[in-house]
């Protein structure tokens, strides 16, 4: 299981990579959408997989699955979030405000100082 | 906190009030209410001139960082007393001078006040600390305060330009000595100035001294402009004339004499210390006073006059070293030397404040400080000649003046240095009363400029600005104070002696100075070599001063291309243009090139790490089993990653980035993480409305051409990289465990101390409390951000409500 968890973290952060790599702004934010899912299933593999009950004590189990990688990824998941909705909106008024979506075209070096 | 401490730290606080009383009282000249604190100050410290004549010190602690062994402890001996005296009394002087000087109409008073009154306290903290780092706090605290004196009429280029190489070069001093500092305490074990002097003996021999010893120096020599770092002064002196009468003559200048003069105790047994200080000295002396004479502006004269200066106080300081090594001498004749610094240094401050100030009083009434434009003001400034001739004839040399008497000093001890027989001195000694004897020509060529080329001659009114005439009364009252004091200590020196000038010798000293140790200033002391020294000097310098326009040329000699100045010019401007040829290389504004160099740094640094520190580790024993439903999701995540990088148009991509998202909600629920795949659910829904909210909607978007993905080689090595070295992290990350797991501490006490029975909510609201707010803080930035982007439009510099 993990080593199948692994190899799926490995494929969400290249495809993460590559997107993020590209010119257009979109890909770039879908790319740290993707980034973030990768990340969330790393923290909770690293913790191990599967080593007990769901972590409610209601339950009355022998063993729990490791709550604290849960928490931090709960934690990572709402401000992934906020990030990219920060994101989403900064393209959409950079592009109202320059008429491009290409991060090339947008650099600030010579031609916009 | 004693009063000790109140006392240095009063100037910082009034610099707080200044500015509301500058508000509120726009009618009186704020230096009015400036002038209260030094004159207060003056008086406090001079109660402390009965207790240091007794060889009393006084110490006051107050902890700063104790853990680190940093306490603010002042410390009031002789020598510190000394400056104190000076800082606040040429202080009060300065801002009387400073009311009239400066207009209350058009002058940034409150600024300058503040900068002012900075540079007090600042100065106050370096010459009463005991602790090391709390002096180089304040030592810093002064080169900054000069930075911001210098560049006060920031409107001018030239004061922009002096006020940064003031900083520069003295801030790399202030580095240097913090270097030198933290090498004494790695020595001595200690930052105190005190210990370090008791153990003086067992640190000569340890291999850091020498390097110790060059950086103290370094930063000792910045800071008094001695050569070749003087090249700032000059430039300093664009600064308001009170300022460059008080910091860049008086007292900051001084500091670097202070440095040596405090850890001569230190050092001064070695001839590396002996043989530097010395000798920078006498070259700083003699290259100010040569440069002096073929200025043309007044102050120019004064700022080279006090680099030369300056060098004669340092030497002295170093010939004192010598006496170190004469213990066995019934009588002394090197600590003279170090008398001779501490008398020097009184005088110089009396004589060159009480010029500068007639230079800035010639300024203001003519408008003008260059010498080919004045002359003849002698007969409608009489006042001011008068203080200007007492001054010139006192750094001159002449009789009955108070320079008179520190200058035979000094030429004494010069002739002394004919019978040294260490360091080598029996060859190189007769060096040292050649160069002070024809450095003291040049120092009468020059003085005698100050006060004859403005004042005699024809008066040339068509080259003025306007009529001048004497200065208000104001105006005057200072440089006649310190004018007086020329002639006070010039024929009552022993004033001063056992008061002032014995109780700082002791301080530079103390392992030389007993009880019985006595200075006395003798006026005439028969015709002694330096008496002969002194007529020749003013003989052969009214000779040169009378042919001075056959010769002048010769000052010239050394083109003005490869001066210092031309070389710290280049090496700025190298260093600014290195920087930018850097940025550009770096900062291209294209963010693939930043992500590429933080990716291609994110595999290079962790692969290293994993290999050079053997931590790859594949362990399947405690892996868990696999499932059906997990293979299909897996399945699904790798397929709709894969497929976004294909996509042709923007709402599949949205669509399958969404889809994946869904299928990680699902992965949570069989990895028995119930929280978490709600709120992924949660989240996953807004944002794909999000997503297609801001792009679908937006016509023009829709109706660009969309294109595929260009595959990009370059690209896909490094994403192939990135994903690898992940994948190699999760395996050893799951299979090394090198502690156990903190985790079990909250499935312990979630509901003994919480009372929740949901583990993960217990320790997000209540263990962890405190990182959720932060990240409610997180999200509501985020929110506010997206309102503002939202809601505000440039407008084209105009704010639009």
């Amino acid at each position: 299981m993990e080593l199948l968890m692994a190899i799926v973290i490995g494929i969400l952060f290249m495809c993460a990579t590559y997107l993020m790599l590209s010119k257009s702004i979109l890909r770039i934010i879908i790319g740290t959408g993707l980034l973030s899912h990768g990340a969330h299933l790393l923290i909770l593999t690293m913790g191990g997989l599967k080593g007990g009950s769901v972590p409610l004590l209601s339950n009355k189990a022998a063993s729990y699955v490791d709550p604290l990688p849960q928490a931090l990824i709960l934690t990572a998941i709402v401000i992934s979030f906020g990030v990219t909705s920060f994101l989403l909106v900064l393209a959409y008024r950079t592009y109202q405000e320059l008429g491009t979506d290409d991060m090339e075209e947008m650099r600030g070096t010579k031609a916009n100082e | 906190m004693s009063l000790l401490h109140w006392a240095v730290l009063s100037p910082f606080l009034l610099a707080f009030i200044i500015p509301i009383l500058y508000k509120l009282f726009r009618q009186i000249h704020t230096g009015w209410f400036v002038m209260i604190l030094p004159i207060v100050l003056f008086t406090y410290f001079s109660r402390f001139i009965p207790l240091t004549k007794q060889g009393e010190v006084i110490t006051e602690r107050a902890a700063w960082i104790p853990s680190l062994g940093i306490h603010v402890d002042f410390y009031v001996d002789g020598l510190g007393l000394l400056f104190a005296l000076l800082i606040t009394g040429i202080g009060s002087l300065v801002v009387l001078y400073s009311v009239f000087y400066l207009s209350k109409e058009k002058e940034r008073l409150n600024q300058f006040y503040v900068f002012l009154l900075l540079f007090m306290g600042a100065m106050l903290g370096v010459v009463l600390s005991d602790n090391l780092i709390v002096l180089y706090s304040f030592w810093e605290f002064t080169s900054l305060s000069s930075f911001l004196l210098i560049g006060y009429w920031n409107e001018r280029e030239r004061s922009r330009y002096g006020a940064q190489k003031s900083l520069l070069i003295t801030v790399l001093g202030g580095l240097s000595l913090l270097g030198g500092i933290i090498l004494l305490s790695i020595m001595g074990n200690t930052f105190s100035i005190r210990e370090l002097i008791l153990q003086s003996g067992e640190l000569m021999d340890h291999p850091l001294f020498t390097p110790a010893l060059l950086l103290v120096l370094l930063g000792a020599f910045t800071k008094s402009a001695q050569f070749p770092f003087h090249i700032w002064l000059p430039d300093a002196m664009e600064a308001p004339t009170p300022v460059s009468a008080y910091l860049h003559s008086a007292t900051m200048v001084k500091a670097g004499i202070y440095l040596v003069a405090r850890l001569s105790p230190v050092f001064a047994e070695s001839g590396l210390w002996f043989w530097l200080v010395s000798i920078a000295g006498l070259i700083t002396l003699f290259w100010g006073s040569f440069s002096a004479i073929k200025q043309t502006d007044l102050k120019g004269i004064l700022a080279f006059s006090t680099i030369s200066q300056l060098g004669l106080i340092m030497s002295l300081l170093g010939l004192g070293a010598a006496a170190l090594h004469h213990e066995s001498l019934g009588e002394n004749i090197y600590l003279a030397a170090t008398v001779a610094a501490v008398f020097h240094l009184i005088n110089h401050a009396t004589f060159k404040g009480s010029l500068f100030m007639v230079a800035g009083i010639i300024d203001h009434e003519t408008g003008t400080r260059d010498i080919r434009r004045l002359g003849g003001l002698m007969q409608l400034m009489p006042i001011t000649f008068t203080v200007a001739l007492i001054g010139a004839f006192s750094m001159a040399g002449l009789p009955p003046f108070n320079g008179f008497l520190s200058k035979e000093m000094f030429l004494a001890s010069m002739v002394n240095v004919l019978e040294l027989d260490i360091f080598n001195m029996e060859t190189w000694g007769v060096l040292f009363p050649v160069l002070a004897w024809v450095a003291s020509v040049f120092t009468f060529i020059y003085s005698m400029i100050v006060v004859l080329k403005p004042f005699t001659g024809k008066l040339q009114l068509q080259l003025l600005e306007k009529k001048p005439h004497e200065a208000p009364i104001g105006m005057l009252i200072s440089p006649i104070i310190l004018a007086s004091l020329v002639i006070v200590f010039g024929i009552f020196p022993n004033l001063l002696s056992s008061r002032i000038i014995k109780p700082a010798v002791a301080g530079i000293q103390p392992s030389l100075v007993g009880p019985d140790f006595q200075v006395h200033i003798a006026f005439w002391h028969g015709f002694q070599p330096e008496v002969w020294m002194t007529v020749g000097i003013i003989a052969f310098g009214i000779l040169l001063y009378k042919t001075l326009q056959k010769w002048q040329k010769i000052t010239q000699w050394i083109p003005e291309r490869i001066s210092l100045n031309a070389l710290y010019d280049n090496g700025v401007r190298g260093l600014e243009h290195s920087a930018s040829s850097v940025m550009k290389v770096l900062m291209t504004g294209s963010i693939r090139t930043y992500l590429l160099s933080i990716f291609l740094f994110f595999i290079l640094s962790l692969g290293f790490t994993l290999y050079w520190k053997d931590a790859f580790k594949f362990d399947t024993g405690n892996f868990a089993p696999i499932g059906f439903y997990e293979i299909v999701l897996a399945a699904i995540i790798v397929i709709g990653s894969i497929a976004i990088l294909f996509a042709k148009s923007r709402l599949t991509s949205i669509i399958i980035l969404g889809a994946v998202g869904y299928t990680i909600s699902l992965f949570f629920v069989l990895l028995r993480a119930p929280d978490l795949a709600l709120t992924q659910l949660v989240i996953e829904t807004i944002s794909v409305s999000l997503f297609l909210l801001c792009f679908f909607h937006l016509p023009l978007m829709a109706s660009r051409r969309e294109e595929r993905m260009t595959f990009r080689l370059n690209n896909a090595l490094i994403s192939i990289g990135v994903g690898v070295i992940v994948t190699l992290i999760a395996l050893s990350a799951h299979s090394n465990k090198l502690f156990d797991s903190i985790s079990n501490y909250y499935l312990e006490n979630a509901y003994k101390e919480a009372g929740g029975k949901n583990v993960v909510n217990v320790i997000l609201v209540d263990f962890r409390g405190l990182d959720t707010m932060f990240e409610i803080s997180v999200l509501s930035i985020a929110a506010l951000g997206i309102f503002a982007m939202i809601k505000l439009r440039a407008t084209g510099g105009k704010d639009k409500p």
